[in-house]
């Protein structure tokens, strides 16, 4: 087994497996830096961002996301890794779903990007399958009791990803600037938006 | 397996939420961008990129470690992944990164690789399954016991429970053998709908549970 020895930091630890590794041939510096340039630059929230303010502003756009996530968010060029087959779930005012990973942290990377610390951790995996009202109001997000509350745990290769609802006072907006508004919190379903 | 991983409903990691911050960036230092790319690219060497494998590593990574940072955890899957295939030795980080450091130490040889290796059907994880599936949309299912050892997406939080096949999804190639190079086995997969008190008991929040469960996961409900 490998178990971490105290006293390496992280850093050092990373430092020493990339040399070992590229000293095997199994690893070079400019894929590692590209792979990081993706995930710093290309991918990230403001990609699924754009499929929401989409789907706010185009409803046949809407009912192909809803009924074939994957190919609707292709069209806007989404896809690759950990995106193979994306379903999408609306929020509204009576319905509101809620995505987590409780085995590791599987989320729509094509579409958010890779996963914020607090979908990482375990407060938010042990909790929301338990008690998901109290940690979306731990958030501010307070849903009444006639909102139905539908919580998925991400267990096999489907990915969920949530549109929210479009907040009321954004009739005028036009589509980048609604998409300006929309949050990776809100297209996990922890939040909604807010105009 | 049972592990720290699977996290539903644990109460003993309930604990604070942690803050959500719209800016957070992918990485937040350094050298998590690069143990994430290295983590990646250590996969693709030691099997071929076999993501239930890298999951599986995850899990044996102790709990310590698992707990104390994300991309530790990863680092950690990455040299189990390493040493299982015998590309690197046990105790080679550990004296890479004393000599890093400044120190002189020795480092171990490399091992004979003994690269494990899976039979494919291509890439991806959705695959076609011809035969018929054995639930349907409507029908109440319960979640059957599982190994305590091995790779599954079966979690423990729903192991005995019983629910309703809500949705259809693609038939998938098999965490539970695929993660031991023993066979890709595809096979339908459900979603099931729990209701919140036939998991946690009759006291707690009502809301509904969707997971996704592999045929075998399953079993018709009396």
């Amino acid at each position: 087994m490998s178990d971490m020895q105290p006293g390496i930091d992280l850093a050092t630890r990373t430092e020493a497996l990339e040399s070992l590794l590229v000293e095997r041939g199994l690893a070079d510096a400019k894929t590692v830096e590209t792979f990081i340039g993706i995930y710093e630059t290309q991918v990230g929230p403001m990609n699924g961002a754009k499929v929401v303010a989409k789907a706010w502003t185009d409803p046949e756009y809407k009912e192909r996301l809803l009924s074939d996530g994957t190919a609707a968010v292709a069209e806007l060029g989404f896809k690759g890794p950990q995106g193979e087959h994306i379903v999408v779930l609306e929020n509204t005012a009576t319905e509101h779903n809620v995505v987590v990973c409780t085995l590791c942290s599987c989320y729509p990377w094509p579409l958010l990007g890779l996963p914020p610390s607090w979908y990482k951790d375990s407060a938010y995996r042990s909790r929301v399958v338990k008690e998901p009202r109290a940690v979306l109001a731990e958030w501010g997000t307070e849903l009444g009791p006639d909102v139905a509350v539908k919580v998925h745990d991400s267990s096999s290769e489907v990915r969920y990803f949530i549109l929210p609802e479009r907040p009321a006072g954004t009739e005028s907006l036009s589509e980048e600037e609604l998409a300006g508004l929309v949050t990776r919190d809100a297209m996990v379903g922890v939040t909604k938006v807010a105009s | 397996m049972d592990g720290v991983h699977d996290m539903g409903g644990r109460t003993e990691l309930f604990g604070p939420l942690k803050p959500l911050d719209r800016d957070e960036p992918a990485f937040k230092e350094p050298w998590e961008g690069r143990a994430f790319a290295i983590t990646l690219l250590a996969n693709r060497a030691a099997t071929a990129s076999n993501l239930h494998a890298f999951r599986h590593a995850l899990e044996r990574v102790p709990e310590q470690q698992y707990l104390a940072n994300y991309y530790g955890r990863w680092l950690g899957s990455a040299e189990i992944l390493l040493q299982d295939s015998g590309l690197l030795a046990p105790g080679a980080v550990e004296a890479r990164a004393a000599n890093l450091r400044g120190g002189s130490v020795e480092e171990p040889a490399d091992p004979e690789p003994h690269k494990p290796s899976m039979e494919t059907a291509g890439g991806g994880n959705m695959r076609t399954v011809d035969a018929p599936r054995a639930f349907a949309v409507g029908d109440r299912v319960t979640a059957v016991g599982r190994p305590d050892a091995g790779h599954t997406r079966l979690t423990g939080y729903v192991r005995g429970r019983t629910g309703t096949v809500t949705a259809l999804r693609p038939a998938q190639v098999l965490p539970d053998t695929a993660a031991h190079f023993v066979g890709e086995s595809p096979e339908h997969v459900y979603s099931v709908e729990f209701d919140s008190h036939d998991l946690w008991g009759p006291d707690g929040e009502q809301f509904t549970l969707t997971i996704d469960c592999f045929e075998s996961y399953l079993e018709t409900s009396a």
